[in-house]
């Protein structure tokens, strides 16, 4: 009994050894190795949407090289935007939030977790963005160029639920932007949801990637997203393009610092860090339009400018946008969900 | 019944066939596919320190939750089996509803009791923080896991009846005495089974802990979040693969120890 | 699980606990008080909390959520699917049963102990494993991703233990002498399997298919990548919950979870009243 005791006692006591000696790493990377900045004790808790991992694992790393980033290490949480923001609001302990739309922010201003001041600075707190864009099968088969194709009998589209994803409302905001001309005609843009939603969608993934997911298992001829992830899934080899639509939508994507954070200079270094030429030009290598106007400048090629490039700017901002199309009991939007879905 | 080796022959290659499309062919595929480009590549995605903060998190809510359910666990067994009392049967079927509730439901409800808005919000805004954090994961995990002692140690209990322990009880035997010296020797066996189920269990469960996570890696992401997040969110099929595999290795492990503790059991 | 699968040991050892109400072993009030506590926070409570929840809006916004389409549409295929595949464990749980009891092969302690894997396999792992070989990159090009035999498939690898565990010891136990008796009298196979076999086998292959519909209605990980989640195609109950509560509908979420827990807790009941009455029926 005493001898079984000890080894239970001994096996106990290396379980809790086992975990206790590893102050938890974040890093994903096969070989990247952030446990060495944990020593020095600050680590920052980001909390994002679905699809800016590609670009944080190169801008992280390259904040941590600068004297400022100097040992701090990082934790990452991706998922839908809107359900990230909830879970934050709920109490997830972050210190900086990434989302993909400002009223997933705003949602954490009023529960007085982000100050009000967080959209003040040059770029109004949005270091990166991207615009809507069309991804395809390779070779195009059924030949889709703008907003009307996807709208022919039997093409079925691909994006996400909007009422846990920001992809998915800046999704609908392109062709709704278009068709109802920047909003002069509200009607016109929401006839043509009807359309696409009643009839052309099927799915409702939860994020923009897993919109991407579900896409490239095979489901649907047309997936719609950031022009970002269309880049992302193109560099991983998989048998799909992208076509930018004429008319368009700017997709811009905002961070803010959480003020209960107990390192507020280091989070507030990071978010500045993001707005350098250098993490810019890292942006944009990652598939992101960049902010900063002489880097959008060297990337001109790599990010065309549409002829028609809508903004949430022309249609009202945030605010009115969301309580007419999106809120969840009298949005335009959600109704039409409702009716299709439901 | 007398069965012609034709017939016998058929059924088991019906059986067998059955078990390898739905069993065997798809692990195999598994292993395949995380060992295709050797041991190195595997290696290197179990030890980013992501995978291995998972692991770690895993076994830590193993090592939480594993006590707590044998010290209940033995707890509620004995008075089941031993106690007469009113509301027993009522016990019972408490006892048995975890089985019956979908794992989201754990995960939904945890979220309605210790929530921000949940009726225990207060210890939130308190700055005690249980859901999308580790007390939340390792709630929903003791809640999935909770039948596993009770139900293996329970039957033990009856059939060893209580004769050994009154005697020592007339001895002049304390309590914990008996328990520590007749009881627990002889439900050794059941218990040990019960355990190595609820680690199983534990390290496995998914869809509960999925819900109330804040999946943060490092703080709150489990080895099945990271097969989960890896595949979904990273967009990184080789490394869930790499994951699976090791949630798969243990789950071989349990299963050995299963089958061992089992002959211990009908032996004893 | 396996003492869930097999009906619980009782008798002998409870009369005689209750000739002498002795504290022996026993854990006396203050265990039965700790148990209850324990399991009203761990269980009863959480559960309370959903029930609440779905009647927030009154027993009538309790039915419209249960009742919206795509609710209603995830029940009905939940439980349309979980019954097949419950009855598909029947026909096959028994054959491997059978295999495994009556029958010898070299290898068969690997084959008796592969049953229990489904058990021990993290459900998240199942569902990649089995979307590597029914997915789209399938190497035998069998693309099952999000289709209804998706599900199927995804429910009966998770519920494959029940019915052969719940089968096999009593398959073991049956009459082999009236088997024996029936055969000299002419029988053939057929007749005695059906006579003299299925009919021992009942009780087990109501329980062992109960337990596995119980499980396949709210089975969530297995089903998650493979399952594909298109609303009223091959989205189940569970997936419509954990959406629900991502697009912050609380209230829906929890009138959906309290229509699976009913339906469990019927299966569940019914279950038991057949146990019993099967039970009684032997002794009688």
């Amino acid at each position: 009994m005493t001898s079984r005791t000890s080894v239970v006692l001994a096996l106990a006591a290396a379980i809790v050894a086992l975990v206790v000696a590893g102050c938890g790493g974040s890093s994903d990377e096969a070989g990247g190795g952030d446990s060495a900045n944990d020593d020095a004790g600050t680590k920052l808790s980001l909390v994002a949407y679905a699809v800016p991992k590609v670009g944080f694992d190169k801008v992280i790393p390259a904040f941590q090289a600068t004297p400022k980033g100097r040992g701090i290490g990082f934790s990452q949480s991706y998922g839908a935007s809107g359900d990230q923001s909830r879970k934050v609001e709920a109490g997830l302990s972050t210190d900086v939030v990434n989302f993909s739309v400002e009223p997933d922010i705003t949602r954490l201003v009023d529960a007085g977790l982000v100050d009000d001041d967080w959209n003040a600075g040059e770029h109004r707190g949005i270091p990166f963005g991207s615009v809507v864009t069309i991804v395809v099968r390779r070779g195009n088969p059924l030949g889709i160029r703008d907003w009307d194709d996807l709208l022919r009998d039997g093409v079925e589209v691909v994006t996400p639920n909007p009422f846990s994803s920001g992809s998915a409302k800046w999704n609908l905001l392109a062709p709704y932007a278009d068709k109802s001309e920047g909003g002069r005609d509200p009607q016109a843009g929401l006839d043509y949801l009807q359309k696409l939603i009643g009839e052309h969608i099927r799915v409702q993934p939860r994020s923009g990637r897993e919109a991407t997911e579900t896409f490239l298992q095979g489901t649907g001829d047309v997936l719609l997203s950031y022009e970002n992830e269309a880049y992302f899934i193109e560099e991983q080899g998989e048998e799909v393009e992208h076509i930018n639509p004429a008319v368009t939508f700017k997709i811009e994507n905002p961070v803010a610092v959480v003020n209960r954070t107990k390192f507020p200079d280091e989070t507030q270094a990071f978010v500045d860090y993001l707005y350098t030429p250098e993490a810019q030009r890292l942006w944009a290598e990652a598939g992101f339009r960049p902010v900063d106007a002489t880097v959008a400048a060297e990337f001109r090629d790599k990010f065309p400018e549409p002829a028609t490039l809508w903004t949430i700017a022309d249609l009202g901002g945030w605010g009115r946008v969301n309580d007419e199309l999106f809120d969840e009991e009298n949005g335009s939007v959600a109704k039409i969900y409702d009716e299709a879905t439901s | 019944m007398v069965i012609s080796r034709a017939t016998r022959l058929s059924l088991r290659t019906l059986a067998l066939g059955y078990l390898f499309v739905l069993v065997m062919v798809p692990l195999g595929l598994i292993l395949f596919r995380t060992f295709e480009n050797g041991l190195g590549a595997f290696w290197d995605q179990v030890t980013t320190p992501a995978s291995i903060s998972a692991i770690q998190m895993s076994l830590l809510i193993v090592a939480i939750v594993v006590p707590l359910n044998v010290v209940f666990g033995l707890v509620t067994a004995i008075a089941l089996a031993r106690g007469r009392f009113p509301g027993r049967g009522l016990l019972q079927a408490v006892v048995d509803l975890p089985f019956a509730v979908s794992p989201v439901v754990v995960g939904v409800s945890l979220i309605l009791l210790w929530g921000v808005r949940g009726w225990f919000g207060g210890l939130a805004e308190a700055g005690i923080q249980i859901i999308f954090s580790l007390p939340g994961m390792v709630l929903a995990t003791i809640f999935v896991t909770l039948p596993f002692v009770v139900r293996e140690v329970e039957p033990v209990l009856h059939e060893i009846g209580d004769d050994q322990e009154e005697a020592a009880a007339t001895l002049g035997a304390k309590r914990w005495q008996t328990f520590w010296r007749i009881t627990l020797p002889s439900i050794r066996w059941g218990l040990a089974y019960g355990v190595v189920l609820t680690v199983a269990r534990a390290l496995g469960e998914f869809g509960a802990v999925l819900v109330v996570s804040g999946n943060v890696p490092g703080e709150s992401q489990t080895l099945t979040l990271l097969v989960h997040a890896r595949y979904i969110d990273d967009h990184n099929v080789f490394g869930a693969y790499a994951a699976s595999t090791v949630l798969m290795f243990l789950a071989l492990v349990a299963l050995f120890l299963m089958t061992i503790l089992n002959r211990k059991r009908e032996d004893a | 699980m396996s003492t869930v699968v097999q009906a619980r040991p009782e008798g002998g050892a409870r009369r005689r606990g209750r000739r002498s109400r002795s504290y022996g072993g026993g854990v006396g009030p203050l265990g039965i008080g700790v148990a209850t506590l324990w399991l009203s926070i761990i269980v009863l409570l959480p559960l309370a909390a959903v029930l609440a929840k779905s009647l927030e809006g009154g027993p009538a916004g309790l039915w419209d959520a249960i009742n919206a389409p795509s609710a209603r549409a995830a029940l009905i295929l939940t439980v349309a699917i979980s019954a097949v595949v419950a009855l598909i464990n029947v026909v096959v749980g028994t054959l491997i049963a059978w295999v495994l009891v009556r029958d010898e092969f070299p290898g068969k302690g690997f084959v008796n102990a592969l049953i229990d894997l489904p058990f021990a396999l993290p459900t998240i792992v199942a569902s990649i494993v089995l979307l590597s070989l029914y997915g789209p990159n399938s190497p035998i090009d069998l693309d099952l991703y999000a289709t209804k035999p998706a599900v199927a498939i995804a429910l009966l690898f998770v519920t494959l233990p029940f019915v052969v565990r719940s089968v096999q010891p009593v398959l073991m136990e049956v009459d082999r002498e009236a088997e024996q008796a029936a055969a000299s009298l002419g029988a053939g196979n057929l007749t005695i399997f059906r006579r003299i076999v299925l009919p021992a086998l009942v009780p087990a292959l109501l329980g062992g298919a109960g337990l596995a519909f119980a499980r396949a209605i709210g089975e969530f990980g297995s089903v998650v990548l493979i399952g594909g989640g298109i609303p009223r195609e091959t989205e189940v109950a569970s997936q419509y919950i954990a959406k629900q509560i991502e697009i912050d509908r609380p209230e829906s979420a929890a009138a959906v979870s309290v229509a699976l827990l009913v339906i469990a807790f019927l299966v569940l009941f019914v279950l038991r009243l057949a146990a019993a009455r099967t039970q009684r029926h032997e002794r009688g």
